[in-house]
């Protein structure tokens, strides 16, 4: 449900961190409140994020939600595969369903993230 | 919260059995009731595309009227011509305020030479008998029952939806024409069966006592129609070009704006909206409300701003509003409808939707969007 080894925001986004790169996507909880995803609108890259700022936007058949950054930094990647078939990011919400890619600026802001464990007691 | 005994939002007779399946609920115009099922919006729309869905749609208002002076009244209060609505058939029409703005829509149903049914949208029922009560006088001879509250109603529509009706009920549903109604009496439900809907597919709206919805939800299920809630609902009729009120009509709206001036007949003895209809169909509308497809990427939504490119002056103009769209499954892209000036309301016209701050090429197209084959 909420991998161990990912950091959690509260507005439920995930940080996979690979070194210096930090990969950022919704969770589980997120992809199954949002119902079937259509439509996914990501920034440009190289484009800078602040932590908790919005950074795109993200709709379900019904409803349109913003994404914020669980990190502040310079984007350099987004998922490609979410322009076509945004519907991967409820079928694979941790891998295939990633949405941007942030060269972290900061990162002492990771401590201020929650643990799985502390991100599915919020959920209660 | 308890309202004249009645605790808000209030529960169709089907409410457990959504429960159960384990829907996503949410409170809409005062009822509690199913967004989605377990395999999601798209799914259901497929499903009703492909073969047949199943819709509680308990929480429309459902009013009897009957007596000597039924016909007559009723055409004071209504757009149809009850005239030419010959028994056992029905007319889509609208409840217009004596300025000829929109209350409502409607389907009325002639049963008996003086007996129609009247179905109304759920978060304007209380509005419809008001205004509707508020128009009868002493000697209109028209008696009115409320039937919404003892009686569910469940909608299946798809291209599988009449052979299934059909087979639960020995033939009886195959015999009913499209837009028709007849009561039935089967496997010991007694239904009120209405072959009309809000998705573009064939099928029947289904009316039985409160107590029998449930066992009815469950036969339906078991021979195959799929549970499917109002997210699918709303893409399905919006694909089918159906207007919703609330969103594409409204008091401060006409039929003839709207495009659907054919359901309108003014001219019933004492209608209380004849007058100003009847001069609102030989004036030209200022606006209209089209379809229109998206051309680059983005959802239209409802109060998105409809533009136009000046192409001499390379600016653009506010031309209109979205007042419903979605994704669209179907068509795969996203469709919407809105009103716009009339100079730019023709089928193929290229306009501009202003979604959110990204300006998205898109197309107006002739309605429905799909149409089933």
């Amino acid at each position: 449900m909420f991998p161990d080894d990912l950091k959690y925001s509260k507005e439920h986004e995930w940080v996979r961190i690979n070194g210096a790169i930090a990969e950022v996507g919704v969770t589980l909880f997120a992809q199954e409140s949002l119902g079937d995803i259509v439509y996914v609108d990501l920034p440009v890259v190289g484009s800078e994020v602040e932590q908790f700022a919005k950074f795109g936007e993200i709709e379900s058949v019904k409803a349109v939600s913003d994404l914020f950054c669980p990190v502040s930094g310079k984007i350099v990647e987004v998922n490609l595969e979410t322009v076509d078939n945004p519907e991967v990011v409820n079928v694979e919400p941790y891998d295939s369903g990633w949405l941007i890619k942030v060269e972290l600026s900061e990162p002492s802001e990771l401590d201020g993230l929650m643990d799985a464990a502390t991100y599915e007691s919020t959920l209660e | 919260m308890l309202t004249n005994g009645l605790q808000c939002p209030k529960k169709t007779p089907l409410h457990a059995t959504h429960l159960e399946s384990n829907a996503k609920m949410t409170e809409f115009c005062g009822w509690d009731m199913p967004v989605q099922y377990s395999n999601g919006i798209i799914a259901e729309v497929r499903a009703v595309r492909e073969s047949a869905g199943i819709f509680d749609v308990s929480h429309m208002g459902r009013i009897e009227f009957g007596g000597p002076g039924t016909k007559y009244f009723l055409g004071t209060v209504l757009s149809a011509n009850l005239m030419a609505l010959k028994i056992g058939r029905s007319k889509y029409n609208f409840i217009c305020n004596k300025d000829g703005g929109i209350i409502d829509d409607a389907m009325i149903y002639r049963i008996e030479d003086e007996r129609f049914l009247l179905v109304v949208n759920a978060g304007n029922t209380d509005e419809d008998l008001e205004w509707i009560t508020s128009q009868a006088v002493d000697d209109s001879d028209c008696n009115m029952a409320i039937l919404t509250n003892k009686t569910a109603m469940i909608a299946i529509q798809g291209p599988q939806a009449v052979a299934i009706v059909d087979d639960v009920t020995d033939g009886l549903a195959s015999q009913i024409g499209r837009f028709r109604i007849a009561t039935a009496s089967f496997n010991g439900y007694v239904a009120t069966l209405a072959r009309t809907g809000y998705t573009g597919e064939d099928g029947f709206e289904i009316i039985v006592p409160a107590d029998q919805g449930p066992d009815l939800w469950s036969l339906l299920k078991s021979v195959g129609a799929v549970e499917c809630g109002l997210g699918s609902r709303d893409v399905l009729r919006l694909e089918a070009g159906l207007p919703l009120h609330g969103n594409d009509l409204s008091p401060s709206t006409n039929p003839f704006e709207a495009g659907f001036g054919r359901f309108v007949y003014s001219q019933a003895p004492g209608y209380v909206a004849g007058d100003a209809l009847m001069q609102i169909s030989t004036s030209e509308s200022q606006r209209l409300l089209v379809g229109f497809k998206m051309i680059g990427r983005g959802i239209p939504r409802s109060g998105l701003r409809i533009l136009s490119f000046l192409s001499d002056q390379d600016t653009c103009s506010v031309i209109g509003i979205v007042t419903s769209g979605t994704y669209s499954p179907t068509v795969d892209g996203g469709i919407g409808m809105g009103y716009v000036d009339r100079k730019y309301s023709e089928a193929g016209k290229q306009i501009v939707i202003d979604v959110r701050g990204r300006l998205v090429e898109a197309e107006i197209v002739k309605l429905p969007f799909y149409k089933p084959v």
